[in-house]
């Protein structure tokens, strides 16, 4: 059996995911990094994108994030994320009325702040339709 | 002397106000637990959060972004009241009202400008009265069934939205910390700038000093951390807060249904003796009537 690492995968409204994998590739904000056990010690921002949690050379679990923040120490990544979603759950119905309320929110922002986040709200959802599963 | 319909009347008016009472104690234990549980779950992420803070802080020698090293001057103070949306939970709303009270005599004494940020209806209409003019803004739309992370991200925003434009240097949170259903402590926070945590000893690896890789930069990702940071504060204090008002609430509904008791069996008692007393002076009233004759 290969070595592994403690995957954590924490929302600020629960721990989702606390479990030994044998690679995880992360969506770095420099692009996705893939982890093994012994990796460096590492820091990075995340940008929207998918998760892969690899297990015996397979991609056995994927998930959704928004953002967030990944740490790698030895044999565990942590993996701070703003919002998960397993990518199973991402219907195109369920892609599609976030992308509308994202819209909305873009257009009804009055102050360029508002509309910077707004802007930002909309290019994750773009990310999100790209993975979004048929159904 | 209230006639025999006056105690009745009174008696089952008591009886129906026990019943809300016991009642309200149940929902508030119930939901006690939940907040509980959330303020359980929510634990993790804070906690990691404040590792790799504390790790980044460690590596950025000196100064760093204005939200952890502060604007270099001390003039004005933001504090942020965080109660509950409704009463009826005891001490608890008027507890952390007479603590931020305090602060913010305090720092108008040392000659400061405050401002005050409401999170919550009841510490506003309490502080309105005096500090009208202080208030900035109040925060009412949160915890309609649970407190939701994007609430307080809101919050927390609105906070880094007038730090950046310079309308405070200092921000400090008043709320209550859960200790127990019977306990809630006030505690004052301050939020910005960061107070930078000490450094954990044993650092992950064992090794020395744990160097880390930083992408895309530290500065980068310290920028990005800290609004995050001060969400989860944020989101933590609406978490201890919520849990606190329910354990405030189900204690303060115990001692009413308890006191509604006590007046149940005092009228009651009042209530059989003036009914023992008419009996006997009816009685009197006939014997005197037979005895007459």
């Amino acid at each position: 059996m290969a070595a592994t690492l403690q995957l954590e995968v924490v929302s600020p409204e629960r721990l989702l995911v606390s479990e030994q994998v044998e690679m995880v590739v992360v969506p770095g904000t420099e692009g996705y990094f893939g982890v093994l056990p012994q990796h460096m010690l590492l820091l990075s921002t995340l940008r929207p994108g998918v998760i892969d949690v690899y297990a015996a050379g397979q991609v056995t679990e994927r998930y959704f994030v928004t953002g967030g923040f990944a740490e790698v120490t030895g044999n565990t990544c942590t993996v701070l994320v703003d919002e998960v979603l397993p990518v199973a759950n991402l219907t195109k119905a369920f892609v599609a009325e976030r992308a509308a309320k994202a819209k909305a929110a873009l257009d009804a922002a009055t102050t360029d702040e508002e509309r910077r986040r707004a802007a930002l709200v909309v290019v994750n959802v773009e990310v999100m339709e790209t993975f979004a599963v048929a159904a | 002397m209230p006639s025999l319909k006056d105690l009745r009347v009174r008696i089952a008016s008591v009886q129906s106000t026990k019943k809300i009472t016991s009642a309200m104690k149940m929902v508030a234990a119930s939901k006690l637990r939940r907040a509980q549980e959330a303020a359980e779950a929510a634990r993790p992420y804070a906690e990691r959060m404040e590792r790799m803070l504390s790790n980044l802080a460690g590596s950025m020698s000196a100064g760093g972004p204005p939200m952890l090293a502060g604007t270099g001057k001390q003039d004005t103070h933001l504090v942020v009241v965080m109660t509950a949306n409704r009463g009826l939970c005891g001490g608890f709303n008027s507890n952390i009202v007479r603590n931020a009270r305090g602060l913010i005599r305090e720092l108008l004494d040392q000659g400061k400008k405050v401002k005050i940020l409401c999170v919550g209806r009841k510490g506003a209409e309490n502080l309105r009265r005096d500090y009208r003019s202080l208030i900035v803004d109040t925060v009412t739309d949160f915890g309609r069934k649970r407190v939701a992370f994007s609430e307080a991200d809101g919050i927390a925003t609105k906070i880094t939205d007038m730090f950046i434009a310079g309308e405070f240097d200092v921000a400090t949170m008043v709320y209550a910390r859960f200790k127990s259903a019977i306990s809630q402590i006030v505690t004052r926070q301050q939020i910005v700038p960061f107070p930078v945590p000490a450094k954990t000893a044993a650092t992950p690896t064992g090794g020395a000093v744990a160097v880390y890789n930083y992408e895309p930069s530290d500065t980068e990702i310290l920028t990005g951390l800290l609004p995050r940071n001060l969400a989860i504060q944020m989101f933590r204090a609406l978490l201890e807060n919520a849990a606190s008002e329910q354990g405030a609430k189900m204690t303060a509904m115990d001692n009413a249904t308890r006191n509604a008791s006590d007046m149940i069996s005092a009228l009651t008692m009042k209530y059989n003796r003036t009914r023992q007393a008419q009996i006997t002076k009816e009685l009197i009233e006939i014997i005197s009537g037979a005895e007459a004759l």
